[in-house]
């Protein structure tokens, strides 16, 4: 999950990051009370999950209140490369920027480690740094289980050649940064710029932090840093019932078991469609090993919500799930949506292979619904789905 | 022979009194895995019955090797006591620990990786988030079902499991030597390169079939790794053509990043090493049957 720079800014200000005063308002009237907090003056400063912002216009200077006021009003509702602007942060200005720097920590998933990263070069893009000036970048790997230490840190400033009078206090940054990526289980802590200012001290301007939503049973806070408003509806309804599920543009709703099959899944009729006029995958969902019928006639019921979805596809081979449990629910699911009045008019195609194959298909053929298809393989079916889709 | 496990392993199940790790145990039982025990501190001394077979429970890791001889163990720990499960499992220097369990932080995944190579790596990890491997007619560790096909002279090695199983179904009449389910996980033990490594040492393996998907470079390391070192076919599928840049598709580690992690990417790489790569998981079936002989 990735975060607003407003909700950086405070994990990085509860782990002893140096970051300025700011806070996030979602209309032009807070944005005076703000700045007033502030002294009067402040950098509005749109919130959104993508870079250029700067150079969009998504940030100003604020000089007076009623200043932020009227720049808070021109931001706010802002299309930035797609993304509105809902919220704006209201932060204190910034003394005098000397230098600019780069420090993360990542993952390096190719090492099987965590990765140290920091430039002298901060405050642009930092994958250019990386493609044009690579010795600017110093890469430091990081053993989870030694983490950083101030010695470590030193090391880490050291091979960055920072300058020997802001040394000590990037060190320093660098041990709270870990602070915050251990604590938070983070996937990513950036910050870019990491400012020197005229006060000769350092200060964490802008950043990013990513969260691994596989620790969520030890963060209970971060529940609430979720953007809730900008997830797609059935997005969040298949994720209050504990599906996997991802909103794509296509028009053929895919269920299946297993995040390899269904990504398989996709694109099988994708190829499909290439041939039924271009009709592509309405979403991904997983329903998982072990799946139950409620647990598919759940998923059912999101696919066929989808205004965007025009025929289904139920690919399952079972393994853990028994066939049997995937043909009830199927069933079921359909009765379901009949008893709360829904008039369902989508056809399904349904493949089932594995564990108890044939019970599911004989449930299939005995309940014998007027919209629902058995076809055997994972091609054949998939190519059906499609041309249903396409014909409609 | 196999790779990694066989008639002659002795496994235990970190788990094995939870609900998932008695449903499994009981199928692992049943496709004829030499299970010797199980860990749980607080059931020690216990026995659990299987359908007449009574499986002693130890206290720890180390307890359950001395007293059995075991020299493999699955886990089915929850997300939450994982971490500590495989640290103990480390620690007790079990030749191999299977993690079946989804959902593991990746800090908790990091840091029992960092510290098994801190331990030089006298454990093999498989997983976490995978099924688990399997030596048709000999032994299995995990939760791939033992019914889907029967031994013979392919190799197989996956990020994931259902596909694992489709693949193994595609070409049941030929058969495997063994299947390994390495996980869809950003940070796993065993790697594809591990397996390949494995198969094309094993004098039962014919041929190999490696099945990636989107995230990460391990499918273009393979691929390097396989143009160097590995003279026995291999046969390719990737998973995640359509899928959209910065959508987590299911499995952790399943992004694609800007340009890094695509599907497409991985594909070339696998043919620039001589990898037949399939479209679709029948046409790789296909293609494999053909370097097979028909």
């Amino acid at each position: 999950m990735d975060l607003f720079e407003y909700q950086a800014r405070d994990l990085f200000a509860k782990h002893g990051v140096p970051v300025l005063a700011g806070e996030v308002i979602d209309t032009p009237e807070g944005a005076r009370a703000a700045t007033e907090r502030l002294g009067g003056k402040s950098v509005v400063k749109a919130q959104v999950k993508v870079g250029g912002r700067g150079k969009a216009g998504g940030v100003k200077l604020a000089a007076t209140p009623d200043e932020a006021v009227a720049r808070a009003t021109d931001i706010l509702g802002m299309d930035i490369k797609g993304h509105t602007v809902h919220k704006v942060m209201i932060a204190e200005t910034a003394p005098e920027i000397i230098e600019e720097y780069y420090v993360s920590y990542l993952l390096d998933r190719t090492n099987r480690t965590f990765l140290a990263m920091a430039s002298v070069a901060g405050g642009m893009d930092i994958e250019e740094v990386a493609a044009t000036t690579p010795e600017k970048l110093a890469k430091v790997p990081v053993d989870a289980n030694e983490g950083v230490s101030i010695e470590k840190a030193r090391e880490i400033v050291a091979q960055a050649k920072f300058p020997a009078e802001v040394a000590e206090k990037v060190a320093e940054v660098m041990v709270t940064l870990w602070s915050t990526f251990v604590a938070e289980d983070a996937l990513l802590v950036e910050v870019n710029p990491l400012a020197k200012v005229a006060s000769g001290d350092v200060l964490a301007l802008d950043g990013k932090v990513s969260l691994d939503e596989n620790a969520e049973f030890r963060q209970p806070e971060h529940e609430a840093l979720e953007d809730k408003a900008a997830a797609n509806p059935l997005e969040a309804a298949a994720k209050a019932k504990g599906l996997n599920y991802v909103k794509l543009d296509g028009e053929v709703g895919i269920i299946g078991n297993g995040a390899g099959l269904v990504m398989s899944t996709l694109d099988v009729v994708a190829y499909a469609g290439e041939n039924h006029g271009g009709v592509k995958p309405a979403n991904f969902l997983d329903i998982g090993g072990g799946a139950s019928a409620e647990v598919m006639a759940n998923g059912l019921e999101i696919i066929l919500g989808d205004p965007d979805v025009k025929s289904v596809f139920v690919n399952v081979f079972g393994g853990i799930t028994a066939c049997d449990e995937v043909a009830n629910g199927i069933v079921q699911a359909l009765e379901l949506l009949k008893s709360k009045g829904e008039n369902v008019t989508k056809p399904l195609v349904v493949r089932l292979d594995g564990n108890n194959a044939e019970l599911g298909r004989k449930i299939l053929s005995d309940a014998n619904h007027p919209l629902v298809q058995r076809v055997d393989t994972m091609d054949g079916a998939a190519d059906k789905a499609a041309e249903l889709a396409a014909a409609k | 022979m196999a790779i990694f496990l066989t008639k002659d392993s002795k496994v235990i199940v970190q788990g094995m009194t939870g609900a998932t790790g008695m449903k499994h145990t009981k199928l692992m039982l049943g496709d004829g895995t030499n299970i010797v025990g199980g860990v749980n501190p607080r059931k020690a001394g216990t026995e659990v019955d299987f359908d007449g077979n009574a499986v002693p429970v130890f206290g720890s890791v180390k307890e359950a090797m001395e007293k059995t001889g075991a020299n493999v163990s699955v886990l089915f720990v929850p997300p939450a006591f994982a971490k500590a499960a495989v640290v103990e499992a480390i620690d007790a220097e079990i030749p191999l620990a299977v993690v079946i369990t989804e959902g593991i932080a990746v800090h908790d995944s990091a840091a029992f990786w960092a510290y098994a190579k801190a331990k030089g790596n006298k454990t093999r990890i498989i997983g976490p988030n995978c099924p688990g491997l399997i030596t048709p007619g000999q032994s299995n560790a995990g939760i791939i079902p033992g019914d889907i096909t029967k031994p013979g002279r392919i190799g197989l090695v996956s990020k994931s499991g259902t596909l694992t199983y489709q693949m193994m179904y595609e070409l049941r009449d030929i058969g495997f030597s063994s299947a390994v389910g390495i996980g869809g996980d950003p940070v796993i033990g065993t790697t594809h390169i591990d397996a390949l490594e494995a198969f094309q040492a094993d004098p039962d393996t014919d041929l190999i079939v490696m099945i990636g998907e989107i995230g990460g470079d391990a499918e273009e390391r393979a691929a390097d790794y396989i143009k160097a070192n590995v003279t026995k076919p291999v046969v390719g599928y990737v998973a995640g053509f359509t899928a959209p840049e910065g959508k987590t598709m299911g499995h952790a580690g399943a992004i694609v990043s800007g340009s890094s992690g695509t599907a497409q990417a991985k594909k070339e790489a696998l043919e620039a090493a001589g990898v037949k790569v399939g479209k679709t998981p029948s046409e790789t079936a296909l293609l494999a049957r053909e370097l097979l002989g028909g």
